[in-house]
């Protein structure tokens, strides 16, 4: 079958790997952006910023920070910064929330997306000036080198652990909202928080804090992306916007939604680079426009 | 004498001399060309309500348009300019049937997402040139008489064809049909409880807004002879909602300032400090939104108003 439609198989499963691992981005990255909007009705425009941010962190932990000490022998190895990153973005996030997005909740939601806008800008634009716009090359830890062979393919062990890592990651965030006590004040919270408040939950405390887990979320998904894509300021620009084109699909409403919609939407588009190869850039966009026109509010969404 | 008045006749008379007082008459123009798109966006963001995130899909495919078709076709310069914007507003329409299904914020989201579809179009389609762009569309001769290659008459079409746009602007405001679109920025539910269509009215502000930003994109394709990527790129996009936001939203005169000021500061500090201008429009973005939602404009006019010069 492969041979009439002139694709090896080899080049078919090579392609869905590749969007086996762009839908697990897709899906951490939305994830946060879902957990995001459901508490702050936000839509967090400086997510793909705070995900170069991650992988950025992952690069200079590697190969700055021992120079910067004066002891090039110093660095921070993969496993280290794979949870310093997150804390470190996930601070800064908290930082801006409570110091400028706390400010917009009463006004219109758009004013939280004109800000984070200018946000992503800003950092951009300093990672720009620090480090120009040429890509950096970030090192396969060594424990993930080399690849298994898996019978019909070869199996990079970076990439199986990549996919693992972020359903894990995924997964968790699904429990933790869905199956415990403190999910159920989050979602208790994004239904009504002016009564979660009166039965005397800390409201804007776990605003601040999932803003400053969604944030996280896309640092450690910036860290897990720092191998696979050269890290470069612009990284996570023109990823949000497929992003934002994800949600749109699965509508925000249900976090399981957000998953399967990210991975469903990799796993599309490389299928899409073996068979039109020409369309790639764009079978996530087209997905949308026959979303909007067949349901509106989104595959998993429902209209408030 | 009121001071919207004032203003226009400012405007006019500002317009009409700068050239002449010996500012760079393709600065003026740049300039000018902005106003009128962050104009047709202020329509759409600051009178209906509507964020679009993806409005450099119209400035910028006009442009490919109105380039294309001047250079390869050898149509004359206002058959050109026409076409690219009426494929603006074509492409408007479908924009606008798509994103008016969300609000709010999936409306940006989309638009956005649409935006950078068309972006990818344009890079892979082979008549756009890609990343170089489409160079030297040549100037030509505006219905057979005016010659376009001399900077100064080409100076007054543009002033003229932005002139143009304002004032349709300024009328589509003032008239019923803007009332409605105000009362839909208002109170969305209270305006479907009048009995208008709603979406109707969203998709007609709409078009018409593409279609503007389609007539400067086209515009600035002619002055600079050139229809480039950046144009459509989503960083135009923001650029304009950012001239928009610091001018003041939903003001007649504030779009123009605001896009005097980004375009002016472009070009101030491009050969200085280059890659902070990214920087420095992020800080604008953010200062606006924290601290100056009113924009420059929508701040004068709340002074007068206090100072009790209250006349609009």
């Amino acid at each position: 079958m492969f041979e009439l439609l002139g694709i090896t198989p080899q080049a078919l499963y090579s392609q869905l790997l590749v969007g086996l691992i762009n839908g697990s981005f897709y899906a951490m990255l939305s994830l946060g952006l879902a957990v995001i909007f459901g508490m702050l009705n936000i839509i967090n425009f400086s997510h793909g910023a705070q995900y170069m941010m991650g992988a950025f962190i992952a690069w200079i932990g590697l190969t700055q920070l021992g120079p910067w000490l004066g002891n090039p022998q110093f660095q921070l190895n993969y496993w280290v910064v794979l949870l310093l990153a997150p804390l470190l973005v996930g601070a800064f996030g908290i930082v801006i929330e409570r110091t400028m997005l706390s400010r917009l909740y009463k006004l219109d939601h758009l004013y939280g997306l004109l800000l984070t806008f200018g946000l992503a800008l800003i950092i951009e634009g300093l990672f720009r000036y620090a480090y120009g716009v040429s890509g950096q090359q970030y090192e396969i830890p060594e424990l993930l080198q080399g690849a298994i062979n898996l019978g019909f393919m070869f199996l990079p062990k970076y990439r199986a652990w990549v996919i693992i890592a972020s359903l894990a990651v995924c997964f968790a965030t699904w429990y933790v909202i869905e199956r415990t006590k403190l999910g159920s004040y989050l979602r208790a919270g994004t239904e009504n928080p002016r009564l979660v408040q009166a039965f005397g939950v800390n409201v804007p405390l776990m605003i601040t804090l999932t803003y400053g887990f969604g944030v996280a979320l896309a640092a450690f998904a910036g860290v897990l992306a720092a191998p696979i894509f050269t890290v470069g300021p612009l990284m996570g620009a023109d990823l949000i916007i497929v992003v934002f084109a994800v949600v749109v699909i699965g509508g925000m409403g249900s976090i399981l939604g957000s998953i399967i919609t990210g991975l469903a939407l990799g796993l599309v588009e490389g299928l899409t680079k073996v068979f039109y190869p020409e369309g790639s850039a764009v079978v996530v966009f087209v997905i949308m426009v026959i979303v909007l026109l067949v349901r509106p509010a989104g595959l998993f969404g429902r209209e408030k | 004498m009121n001071r919207t008045t004032l203003g226009f006749i400012l405007l006019v008379v500002g317009g009409a001399i700068a050239p002449l007082l010996g500012v760079y008459p393709t600065f003026l123009m740049k300039c000018w060309c902005f106003a009128l798109f962050a104009c047709a966006f202020n329509l759409l963001l600051g009178y209906t309500g509507l964020l679009s995130f993806g409005h450099a899909a119209f400035f910028g495919a006009a442009g490919y348009i109105a380039g294309h078709s001047i250079k390869v076709w050898g149509w004359s310069p206002e058959a050109g300019i026409l076409a690219g914007a009426a494929f603006a507003a074509v492409l408007g329409w479908v924009f606008g049937s798509l994103a008016i299904r969300r609000a709010g914020i999936y409306f940006a989201m989309i638009t956005l997402a649409l935006a950078q579809m068309i972006y990818f179009v344009w890079l892979q389609m082979k008549f756009t040139g890609g990343e170089d762009g489409l160079q030297g569309v040549p100037r030509g001769m505006l219905i057979g008489i005016i010659d376009l290659t001399d900077s100064m008459n080409l100076y007054y079409v543009v002033f003229a064809i932005f002139l143009f746009g304002f004032f349709l602007i300024y009328r589509t405001i003032h008239s019923p049909f803007g009332q409605v679109l105000k009362s839909i920025r208002e109170n969305e539910p209270r305006a479907i409880s009048l009995g208008y269509d709603v979406a109707k009215y969203k998709l007609v502000a709409f078009v018409l807004s593409a279609a503007l930003s389609g007539l400067a994109g086209a515009t600035k394709t002619v002055v600079f002879q050139l229809a480039s990527l950046t144009d459509a790129h989503w960083h135009t996009s923001g650029e304009v909602v950012l001239m928009t936001l610091l001018g003041g939203l939903g003001t007649v005169f504030g779009p123009v300032v605001g896009a005097f000021l980004i375009v002016g500061l472009q070009n101030q500090l491009a050969d200085k400090v280059g890659s902070w201008v990214q920087v420095i429009m992020g800080v604008m973005f953010v200062v606006c939104v924290l601290a100056f939602r009113r924009g420059i404009v929508g701040e004068l006019v709340a002074l007068a108003r206090k100072m009790g010069v209250s006349r609009v």
